[in-house]
């Protein structure tokens, strides 16, 4: 579901320019509001909606699938540190979501990567992302699974 | 420089009446063209149909009384202060730049109307007014254009780039900056550059009031009928269908502190 703006409620303020990893969240050349200039584009990440202050940015469902009347929206509370999300369906049930937001401060939880040491030629070369498997909380290191028990009909 | 009214000097050459109707007709053009503009973009046929549409999913009805207390909550907080910006560097611009723009019209209305000719003597006040007005506009309007224009912070775009709507700004700005410019040539008797500027003053005063139909100047008009209904709709429990907000300690997260859009 493509994103779209409530001018009424836009201020203009750039943070869903900023953010948008889609390059796609603008300003209107005329009017100076955020304008979404191709929905086709949108990976429906919904960084802008998250992040847009004055709660002026929804949610536009395909036709196929979502017609008529359906609304998604969200509301940031920054110092509660919470995404709710409503969802109103066209049938008129409306169901209320509230997360906690996870993201870590930088230099704390996220480590600032350019601080850290090269990995080696073999750390690069090796199957395993950065961190793994500490990251993944497996001592005894990734799973491996024995080729019989592949599923049937299927070959590597 | 800034207890001499301008206005007196150039009653020399224009006849007061002129200028009078001069500040009739300004007027006359932003009332009609306000009227035009809100009939051509249906603006108060939206707001009408959204109070109508959230009706189904109220809570609860609002009293009189309760209308009217949001009403003076919008006129308080959203209108007199700004407070619809989450940027406190934009509210503060637009405070100086609403408020500059403000007196500077009224010290206009006062010097044209109260003493357009040369004889008898100006309350030292009113042309300061006149003159503060204008550098309230000149400081808020300048730092929103170099520094705070989201063209400019969050699209990075050069600061000369202008597009449609930069229009009322740079209008505002050159009505602002003109001015002052013309009462300082004609304080230091500079008099044919005082005259030159006086003359781009009007022509940047009527495109500022004569655009409004292409321009943003009637954001000052419909803006605060958007934050009245924002306000009605959280009291009332539609929420222009927005979640509640949250009231569950357990699952709040960490807060966190929102950083300004300036990554270009």
């Amino acid at each position: 579901m493509p994103t779209f703006v409530y001018m009424t409620r836009c201020d203009g303020c750039g943070h869903c320019v900023d953010i948008c990893p889609s390059d796609i969240m603008h300003i209107d050349p005329t009017y100076r509001r955020a304008v979404n200039i191709e929905p086709n584009m949108c990976w429906e990440c919904y960084s802008c909606v998250k992040a847009c202050p004055m709660h002026a940015i929804d949610c536009r469902g395909y036709a196929d699938f979502s017609p008529l009347g359906h609304s998604v929206r969200v509301r940031r509370e920054e110092e509660k540190g919470t995404i709710s999300w409503r969802i109103r369906f066209r049938d008129g049930r409306v169901k209320d979501f509230v997360s906690p937001i996870t993201t870590q401060p930088w230099g704390e939880k996220i480590p600032k990567l350019a601080e850290l040491a090269r990995p080696s030629d073999e750390d690069l070369n090796s199957q395993l992302l950065w961190s793994e498997p500490d990251a993944l909380n497996i001592d005894t290191g990734l799973p491996v699974m024995a080729k019989e028990k592949f599923k049937q009909g299927v070959y590597y | 420089m800034i207890t001499n009214n301008p206005i007196a000097d150039v009653s020399v050459f224009i006849p007061p009446l002129a200028m009078q109707l001069y500040v009739i007709a300004m007027l006359v053009l932003v009332v009609g063209e306000t009227v035009l503009d809100t009939l051509h973009k249906k603006s108060a046929r939206y707001f009408f149909e959204n109070a109508e549409k959230s009706k189904a999913h109220r809570e609860r009805e609002l009293s009189g009384g309760e209308k009217v207390s949001v009403a003076l909550k919008t006129a308080a907080h959203d209108v007199l202060a700004s407070g619809e910006f989450c940027n406190s560097r934009r509210r503060i611009a637009h405070l100086l730049t609403m408020y500059g723009f403000i007196i500077f019209i009224i010290a206009t209305v006062i010097l044209v109307f109260g003493y357009p000719a040369a004889i008898g003597t100006t309350p030292a006040w009113v042309p300061l007014l006149w003159h503060l007005g204008a550098l309230m506009v000149a400081i808020g309007g300048y730092w929103f254009w170099f520094s705070i224009r989201v063209d400019v912070a969050a699209e990075g775009y050069p600061w000369y780039r202008m597009v449609r709507a930069d229009l009322f700004i740079v209008s505002l700005l050159a009505t602002a900056t003109f001015a002052l410019i013309w009462s300082f040539f004609q304080w230091v008797g500079a008099g044919a550059l005082a005259v030159l500027f006086f003359w781009l003053f009007v022509i940047a005063s009527t495109v500022l009031f004569g655009s409004v139909l292409w321009s943003k100047f009637a954001h000052m008009f419909f803006k605060p009928a958007a934050a009245y209904q924002r306000r009605v709709s959280e009291a009332d429990g539609s929420r222009d269908n927005l979640p509640p907000p949250a009231d569950q300690p357990e699952k709040f997260g960490l807060g966190i502190k929102r950083e300004l859009p300036r990554h270009y």
